[in-house]
């Protein structure tokens, strides 16, 4: 186990390279006098000034010179001050929404935890459970329905989806809401009254300071991404489930289960499932991983404030710098969470760490 | 599974039925026995037969698109406009300025004098039918060259890990693999936007976008399918009578190994369709008013308020947008099933 754990953990400075070497040769495709223009609030307007910029900054330096000054920053012979670096937390300025990315990410990430959080149980349980159903009616009713819906969920846009909710459960009656918090919300907590913000993720401080009015809104503004991820992610996991049950179904330790006289409940529940669920198991971890590098389509549709939201609304301004801060912040994080799914799932399935 | 447990009987007809008098066409012939099961795997289900039939739709009204919707003014990808009134129409509103011509089928069809917004219009009063129709044009003009090039990359990278193995191998599985880490949606965003000041608004920065970062897959596929025939005996009669590396490669091992992938890439159109609408949804790639479903749909996020009085900006577009994917869904299911070994006999 311990083997594996390192094997996995030498893996990290390699992903971690080759992710910010692909980020970097994105910006690197703009020129050098584009590229000054990202970093200088006013840009000069003759030749020369920007010429000089270029020097100053290093622009036209070959690649892995200014790779590495992208990645450490520049240190001030004198001061000893550490300008730029993202592995520093240093992700440049956004011009757009005139604050440090870093600030961005900070402001923005706890929303896409938040909403990870109420998302993850849904989205899990009810895929799965649908899955298991559908392998053990094998080709009735159920199954052929559990088909259909797999067909159609993965065929089902995301925003088509998510402006046909806010079509029949906002813009009609107003149940639920999209966007973060309701404006009362957010004077509470911008005011002094007491509302202490300890984890910074809305639902769970609504829930530490026992304030279940400011709880309950916050679940009415994540209800409809909830639904909306939940139901694609569906789709996927009916899928899997399905035909992973099935070949296990076809095992002959569950031909053993069933001939010793076991009830057909405990031999799905005991001896079939868990051994199905090993696919699964892969599966949940990408889809909380993707849930965790923010969710740009729903995020957008339903105006919810994460990280996700935060690159698409970048991105259609064409801010690069931001873009590319919050590339690398999802980058790390995917990094960092796949590592801790790949050594759960070792634990999981021993074949896993002894290959 | 009652036909399969059928006893073979005196008259041996469960024998005959497997010898080589069965007629064998020259499809069958062409493509060989395995590819040819595929095919008509294809053709078995109702599900993959509902699915060619949308897909078949769709080709035909990309085809007829200008006699559909007849184009105004000289470039028929940007959809026409009744004015610029901020608020959409519903379908069925009267056409005031820059009326088009008037379709063929539209007088016949429904007796009116006048050509209306069939499906009404969307803010900046851009014709939603006009962009739905000329819309398909732009889906499989996408989703047909973003399919192809991912495939060649695909072919091209899998295919010499595959042959090669050793270091090349793992050098181009472990790129792969970074590649696979990215968010995809997020990263073809990104890199759309980081194109798009470049090359300029287009479909050009969304497509090499989502070419970067969709080649994944396929180079898996293809270094599996390729390392299942490397070892088989032709490939070593190949080797022992001298032919070059490149050659057996491409002349012998990859017309054997690739026609599976090949079918279940040309359905992956779908997905290709879905995600460029996704992209342009979110603001990325054409300019505003080109004929693209995402961009008919995108307009739809400045009314999220009042979508129930303005229902028709998303229910169409959406509804099209829907079924085109679904088309190459469903025989993309079944194209599942026919390759899948564990189905076989089965459903």
């Amino acid at each position: 186990m311990t083997n594996y754990i390192i094997r996995r953990l030498l893996l990290v400075p390699v992903l971690l390279i080759g992710i910010t070497l692909i980020i970097f040769g994105m910006l690197q495709l703009l020129g050098p006098v584009e590229r000054s223009a990202l970093y200088v609030v006013d840009f000069p307007r003759n030749d020369k000034q920007i010429e000089g910029l270029i020097r100053k900054y290093g622009l036209d330096d070959p690649f892995f010179v200014q790779y590495w000054r992208w990645l450490a920053g520049v240190e001030d012979p004198v001061t000893g001050e550490r300008d730029g670096g993202i592995l520093f937390g240093d992700f440049g300025y956004s011009r757009t929404a005139s604050q440090d990315v870093i600030d961005i990410i900070k402001s923005r990430f706890p929303n896409t935890l938040d909403l990870a959080l109420w998302t993850i149980y849904p989205m899990l349980s009810v895929g799965i459970w649908m899955g298991v159903k559908a392998a053990v009616n094998q080709n009735n009713i159920i199954d052929q329905a559990a088909r259909i819906y797999s067909i159609i969920g993965t065929s089902f846009p995301t925003f088509v989806f998510g402006l046909l909710l806010l079509m029949l459960l906002y813009a009609n009656n107003q149940w639920f809401l999209p966007g973060k918090m309701s404006p009362w919300v957010d004077q509470l907590i911008r005011s002094d009254e007491g509302f202490r913000q300890i984890t910074h993720l809305l639902s769970i401080d609504a829930l530490l300071n026992l304030r279940f009015d400011v709880f309950w809104d916050a679940l009415r503004h994540m209800i409809m991404p909830i639904i909306t991820l939940s139901y694609i992610s569906w789709a996927t996991f009916v899928r899997v489930t399905r035909s992973s049950m099935l070949e296990t179904l076809r095992m002959d330790y569950v031909t053993t289960a069933r001939s010793k006289g076991l009830k057909e409940r405990d031999v799905i529940n005991k001896h079939a499932r868990p051994n199905a669920m090993l696919p699964v198991v892969t599966m949940m971890g990408s889809s909380i991983v993707g849930l965790l590098g923010g969710v740009v389509i729903t995020e957008t549709v339903f105006n919810y404030p994460g990280i996700g939201k935060a690159a698409a609304d970048a991105a259609a301004q064409l801010d690069v710098v931001t873009i590319l801060g919050l590339a690398i912040f999802t980058g790390f994080i995917l990094i960092l969470s796949n590592l801790v799914v790949d050594i759960l799932y070792a634990f999981i399935d021993p074949r896993v760490r002894l290959s | 599974m009652t036909e399969m447990t059928t006893i073979p009987t005196g008259d041996n007809q469960l024998l005959n039925e497997t010898q080589s008098d069965r007629k064998i066409g020259w499809l069958e012939r062409f493509l060989g026995p395995d590819n040819y099961r595929i095919v008509t795997g294809l053709f078995k289900t109702p599900a993959s037969i509902i699915g060619f039939i949308l897909i078949f739709i769709f080709i035909l009204i990309a085809i007829f698109a200008p006699m559909i919707a007849p184009p105004v003014g000289n470039d028929p990808m940007k959809i026409p406009r009744d004015g610029f009134s901020g608020e959409p129409q519903p379908p069925g509103s009267p056409w005031d300025k820059n009326v088009p011509e008037m379709p063929f089928w539209y007088k016949p069809l429904t007796g009116n004098e006048q050509w209306v917004h069939l499906l009404g219009t969307a803010q900046g009063q851009y014709d939603i039918f006009y962009g739905i129709i000329w819309g398909t044009r732009t889906a499989f003009q996408t989703g047909i060259i973003v399919v192809i090039t991912t495939v060649v990359i695909g072919v091209i990278l899998g295919s010499t890990a595959a042959y090669y193995g050793g270091w090349v191998d793992n050098l181009i599985m472990r790129i792969t693999d970074i590649f696979m880490t990215l968010p995809y949606i997020m990263m073809a965003l990104i890199f759309s936007s980081v194109l798009t000041p470049i090359l300029g608004r287009s479909l050009l920065p969304p497509m090499i976008a989502m070419i970067t970062f969709s080649w994944m897959g396929y180079a898996r596929i293809i270094r599996s399918d390729i390392l299942s025939i490397k070892e088989r005996d032709f490939v070593l009669a190949a080797k022992a009578s001298g032919v070059k590396n490149g050659r057996i490669l491409f002349k012998h091992i990859l017309p054997n190994a690739i026609f599976p992938t090949l079918v279940l890439a040309s359905l992956g159109i779908g997905d290709v369709v879905l995600g460029f609408a996704a992209l342009s949804f979110l603001g990325i790639g054409t300019e505003i008013g080109y004929a693209d479903w995402g961009q008919v749909l995108s307009f739809a996020r400045n009314w999220i308020t009042s979508l129930n009085r303005y229902w028709y900006i998303v229910v169409y577009p959406g509804l099209t947008l829907t079924l085109f994917v679904m088309g190459w869904n469903l025989v993309g299911d079944a194209m599942r099933d026919v390759l899948d070994p564990r189905m076989r006999g089965k459903s």
